[in-house]
């Protein structure tokens, strides 16, 4: 019945802000549809799209996501009215820039998703999962937070095993 | 450091099938922070809650996390509980390890390892989560209900007698809705109009109702018990005040060939009107588009006519803005428009019923009309393309419902019963016609419905034929209708003198535009979405916001009275109070940092930010910074993301909550 189970030898993190009227909702609608995605994605919900800062979005690159999902409510159907346009031109400013700063905007995904699109959820989560797994590890964030962490010289191969480990 | 408590939950079997639970509960246990960590069956039960309860007391817990289905479905309860034990209820959140983990991920491993992640963010939230106490806002007693159809009616007259003032808008000229318009009405077939002119001219000439009709809601603002609306009336060239309803000016125009949308286009009326002789307000409204007056200047003879000089060629829209506290969407409905595919629109048409083409192919509306005594033939069952009594009447169920390739997946619901019910119409007025039915299921679940419908069948002679209808055309007088009867296994060709096609039901026109305005959700067909599919079903997601009738989806008459009801008896408990308490997630401003750009003023959407002022002794003034209403703030945190000094910080979900869950990750 089940499909055979695929044996990968990455299993990426993805972290996705969702807004809680519209995506969150969706995200729940998939659940009670008994629909089925990688269990790679961990949801922070928010009010609404709005609040979604883009340093959360670096900070989550940083601390080990290898692919972010930013999603609300569609154009209009903004539970908060206009939230999902200010995030909307938010976005495309910080997108810009983090492209410019060397990520791979291939790992950042934005989408609307409504609280009836419960398909549309598995779809956005399931393709952003396999892209990013394909794209292998989000390394550059990660090492620099790791040095961030270190204050120390390397001097030993314990220390630097240490290190290692940490990244 | 917190002492946290983690309650998971297997919900039956549901999140336990594929989650490990103990080990969610042992590795939560873990956490530092975590002082206490159980799994329990049901936790929303009376016994889990208890449990809940008891362990925050013992344990003297700070912070609860309980790991279950959607904060959507039980949020409220744990808060509940935890209130009850002494803990502040937003110091409570759920872990959703259900919509989430169990339910979408076959994978016990990783849907453990996955769910254990989900408690952990939660956990680090909850550790940085303040307590926080509910505002309390004054709620206006008055409700607005959109739709004066019967559903819009009721709630209206429900409300109203409960001694709450209410006020009806309607767009059309009369209130009455679709359900003026019926004939009879399964199962009982009483006539309509006897069983709703008397409601209508109840909600006229109730003290407590308001009634705008020829009116729209421009703009919604506020929230739950504080709404303020925009509400245009268009003008209807004819003082209400003035007007008695003699009727006079309707009698004197000169323009009389217009076709009357009361009757589908099969009666006809005057350039002044009222859609139907019991409308209510009995008002007439001047029809600009087809007026003499308006179009060349020249005629006014209604005005001349009027004895109180109601007529008004000059008088404009009104617009007035409504103090209210909880609105009531009852909009109604739409029949799908069968001749073409509509415009922008994915649902197709069905143009080869030859709707539109051949004038005896009409829809059951039309038929409606047709049958009401007083419609367009005085209650006769006349062709309209040459008046004579139809002896062969072809009825076709589904065209649009259920058709996925047409861009409708979803059963109309009526169409059944009033399929039905128009055989045994046609039965009892031509007593030597046959009445054929074609349909795909017979789907009649209703009190007495399935009777009703054994009754056209066996009693009243309707053949029903399985199958659908593939192609009809013209042959000189008739009109050929073939399809196949897949009982039988054969292809039918019946010559019929009329064709009735029972359309779907759709979202009222511009259902998505006023879904906007409200800020609710619809679906993908237009109908609005209620908050909970079971156990909220009349509510909107959007607090003070309510749903009556087949807005939210296809309904009939005793399903949509009884909607309209309940959404009365809601907006009467939430007027049974003076305060209301509201959710406190609200912006709150750090004055010792804001530098009083006011970016916040400028993308908050309730214009709930306000400048405040520092003064010193001497009354100079200091500084300007902002300041947020938390009555009138909607807690949506744009303001935060965009406050470039950080000084402003959403309740709830503060930077450092969710710092912390990143951090967790």
């Amino acid at each position: 019945m089940h499909a055979a189970k695929i044996e990968h030898d990455f299993e990426p993190k993805v972290i996705a802000f969702v807004c809680t009227w519209c995506t969150y909702a969706g995200a729940d609608l998939a659940g009670t549809s008994r629909m089925q995605y990688p269990s790679n994605v961990r949801v922070l919900k928010f009010p609404c799209t709005g609040r979604i800062d883009p340093v959360f979005i670096l900070r989550a690159f940083q601390k080990g996501a290898d692919g972010v999902l930013v999603s609300g409510c569609h154009p209009g159907d903004c539970h908060y009215m206009a939230g999902n346009f200010h995030a909307r031109r938010r976005f495309a400013a910080f997108r810009a820039l983090l492209g410019f700063v060397g990520v791979d905007l291939q790992r950042l995904q934005f989408s609307w998703v409504s609280a009836a699109e419960g398909g549309k959820w598995v779809e956005v989560v399931t393709e952003l999962t396999e892209r990013v797994r394909a794209m292998g590890p989000m390394t550059e964030f990660k090492s620099l937070e790791t040095e961030e962490q270190w204050s120390g010289a390397l001097t030993t191969p314990e220390l630097k095993e240490a290190f290692d480990s940490v990244g | 450091m917190s002492r946290i408590g983690v309650f998971v939950c297997h919900c039956g079997e549901n999140i336990s099938r594929t989650v490990d639970v103990e080990r969610v509960a042992k590795v939560a246990g873990e956490i530092p922070g975590v002082a206490y960590s159980c799994e329990y069956k049901y936790m929303c039960s009376d016994p889990g809650q208890n449990l809940l309860k008891k362990a925050v007391a013992e344990q003297k817990l700070d912070g609860v996390v309980v790991a279950a289905c959607s904060p959507r479905m039980h949020e409220k309860t744990f808060r509940k509980a935890a209130a009850a034990s002494g803990l502040n209820p937003y110091l409570c959140d759920m872990a959703n390890i259900r919509e989430h983990c169990s339910w979408v991920h076959e994978d016990r491993e990783q849907a453990t390892a996955k769910a254990s992640d989900i408690v952990k963010l939660m956990v680090e939230r909850v550790k940085k989560g303040k307590a926080l106490a509910p505002i309390t806002v004054p709620v206006t007693k008055r409700a607005l209900i959109i739709g004066g159809g019967i559903a819009g009616i009721q709630a209206a007259l429900d409300i109203a007698d409960c001694g709450h003032q209410v006020l009806l808008v309607e767009r059309e000229p009369s209130i009455g809705g679709h359900m003026a318009q019926l004939s009879e009405t399964f199962p009982t077939l009483d006539c309509s109009q006897c069983i709703m002119t008397p409601k209508m001219v109840d909600v006229a000439n109730h003290p407590n109702i308001t009634l705008y009709t020829f009116a729209e809601v421009e703009r919604v603002e506020g929230y739950i018990g504080n709404f303020s609306v925009t509400v245009r009336r268009r003008a209807r060239s004819v003082d209400d005040e003035k007007c008695t309803g003699c009727g006079v000016c309707m009698t004197k125009c000169p323009k009389k060939k217009i076709p009357n949308d009361f009757d589908r286009g099969h009666g006809m009326r005057s350039a002044i009107y009222v859609p139907f002789p019991q409308a209510v307000p009995n008002t007439p409204v001047i029809d600009r588009e087809n007026c003499t007056m308006f179009q060349s200047g020249k005629c006014g003879l209604c005005a001349k006519v009027c004895g109180p000089g109601a007529v008004d060629f000059e008088q404009e829209d009104r617009v007035t803005v409504e103090a209210v506290g909880a609105i009531v969407v009852a909009t109604g409905f739409k029949l799908y428009s069968i001749d073409r595919k509509p415009e922008g629109s994915p649902i197709q048409g069905y143009g080869e019923f030859g709707y539109g083409t051949i004038p005896d192919v009409i829809d059951g509306m039309t038929f409606e009309r047709l049958a009401s005594a007083s419609g367009p033939t005085g209650g006769k069952i006349l062709r309209p393309s040459d008046g004579r009594e139809p002896k062969q009447v072809v009825f076709i169920q589904c065209v649009g419902s259920r058709a996925r390739e047409k861009g409708i997946s979803y059963c109309s619901k009526v169409c059944c019963m009033y399929t039905a019910k128009h055989t045994m119409l046609y039965h009892h007025k031509v007593h030597d016609g046959q009445a054929y039915v074609f349909y795909m299921d017979a789907r009649t679940p209703g009190k007495g419905y399935d009777e009703f419908w054994r009754r056209a069948v066996e009693e009243e002679e309707a053949v029903y034929i399985r199958g659908m209808v593939s192609r009809m055309y013209q042959r000189g007088e008739k009109i050929v209708v073939m399809g196949s009867d897949t009982l039988v296994g054969v292809q039918v060709e019946i010559e019929a003198d009329l064709v009735v096609l029972a359309t779907a039901v759709q979202a009222q026109e511009g259902a998505d535009l006023l879904a906007q305005k409200l800020g609710i959700s619809y679906d993908k067909y237009n109908f609005y979405s209620e908050a909970h599919a079971k156990l909220k079903p009349v509510e909107c997601a959007t607090a003070g916001i309510y749903l009556a009738g087949a807005c939210q989806g296809p309904k009939d008459i005793p399903d949509t009275v009884s909607q309209a009801s309940a959404a009365a008896a809601k907006v009467m408990t939430l007027f049974s109070k003076d305060q209301l308490e509201r959710d406190p997630v609200v912006a709150k401003v750090n004055e010792k940092y804001c530098v009083g750009c006011l970016a916040c003023k400028k993308v908050c959407p309730y214009g709930a930010v306000e400048e405040k002022e520092t003064r010193d002794r001497q009354g100079n003034l200091v500084k300007v910074t902002a300041y947020v209403n938390p009555g009138v703030c909607g807690g949506c945190g744009t303001c935060q993301a965009t406050c470039p000094s950080k000084s402003v910080e959403l309740d709830g979900y503060t930077d450092e909550q969710i710092m912390a869950m990143i951090e967790a990750l």
